[in-house]
């Protein structure tokens, strides 16, 4: 089963990354581009035997740092 | 007096970490591949150097942090051997929940490679038993991940307990509260993104490191 974690950082946390994303947007001229935030993807083929409360430790114990990040599970077929 | 120097795939100051212990100490340290499970008996400092581990994958530190030697170093902590993170190694601790908050990107976006001014804010601690409060020192700094942040609250608590070990004179990476340096609620571990192993003879521009080395290795032996 795919599995599909997105890391994002939390909102008080500064984005230097997302902050140049946005400055590259508008030096290519695009207009209207409030705010940029950059996270991650990660990708999981899980066992279907893998109960959700193993996903969260993994979430917690490694993929996201919850000192910065927080993360959202999504479950594809 | 022995002592350790952790190497982790991707470290690149561990070797300047033991020139540095083996000058203070007269005795090289023992390298301690990351893949090891079981610390050598009767350590008197684990140290962990500078680098980009794991070329930093996910984030830096994240992956030396679950790394099977991290286990031991945790448990060696907890019993009360002194730690000592350098740069990599500061990312590392926090990673491994040693030492509380996270080193972040440089608010600048930009690798961050020369001298800085630093101030002493704790020297009451044995890593910092050489200096006088309030003191200036120099000491480089390299690093791209180096902007500390954590929450208010345990900014303040770490501030409270004297925790602080350096902070930045001057702008480097947008660190909270300019904070360089801190120690556990133990006090027995020390993460700091400067170098002081590289500032431990005048051939090195200054030798304002070599007081971390010398009050540590004093109070360890």
């Amino acid at each position: 089963m795919k599995t599909r974690i997105f890391v994002t950082l939390k909102g008080g946390v500064l984005d230097p990354q997302g902050k140049a994303i946005h400055h590259a947007l508008d030096g290519l001229g695009f207009q209207g581009v409030n705010d940029v935030r950059a996270g991650k993807l990660i990708e999981l083929d899980l066992a279907d035997d893998v109960s959700d409360a193993q996903i969260e430790d993994m979430c917690r114990k490694l993929l996201a740092n919850t000192v910065i990040e927080n993360y959202k599970i999504e479950k594809g077929a | 007096m022995k002592t350790a120097v952790i190497v982790f795939p991707g470290s690149n100051c561990d070797r300047d970490l033991a020139v540095a212990i083996e000058t203070i100490t007269g005795t090289a340290p023992v390298m301690l591949w990351h893949g090891e499970t079981e610390l050598p008996a009767g350590l008197g400092l684990i140290a962990l150097p500078g680098g980009f581990s794991y070329g930093d994958y996910l984030r830096s530190g994240a992956m030396s942090a679950r790394s099977s030697i991290m286990r031991a170093v945790v448990d060696a902590a907890g019993r009360g051997v002194p730690v000592l993170g350098i740069c990599n190694g500061f990312q590392v601790l926090t990673e491994a929940g040693l030492l509380p908050g996270a080193l972040m990107r440089n608010a600048g976006i930009n690798f961050v490679c020369r001298d800085v001014a630093l101030t002493v804010d704790n020297s009451q601690s044995i890593f910092t038993s050489r200096y006088d409060a309030g003191e200036a020192i120099t000491i480089p700094v390299a690093h791209h991940d180096g902007n500390y942040f954590a929450d208010d609250a345990t900014l303040d608590r770490i501030e409270g307990e004297g925790r602080v070990a350096f902070r930045y004179a001057e702008a480097v990476n947008g660190s909270a509260r300019n904070i360089a340096g801190v120690i556990s609620d133990g006090g027995n571990v020390l993460g700091m993104m400067p170098h002081p192993e590289r500032m431990i003879e005048a051939a090195h521009g200054g030798d304002d490191g070599r007081r971390l080395f010398e009050g540590l290795l004093e109070a360890v032996a």
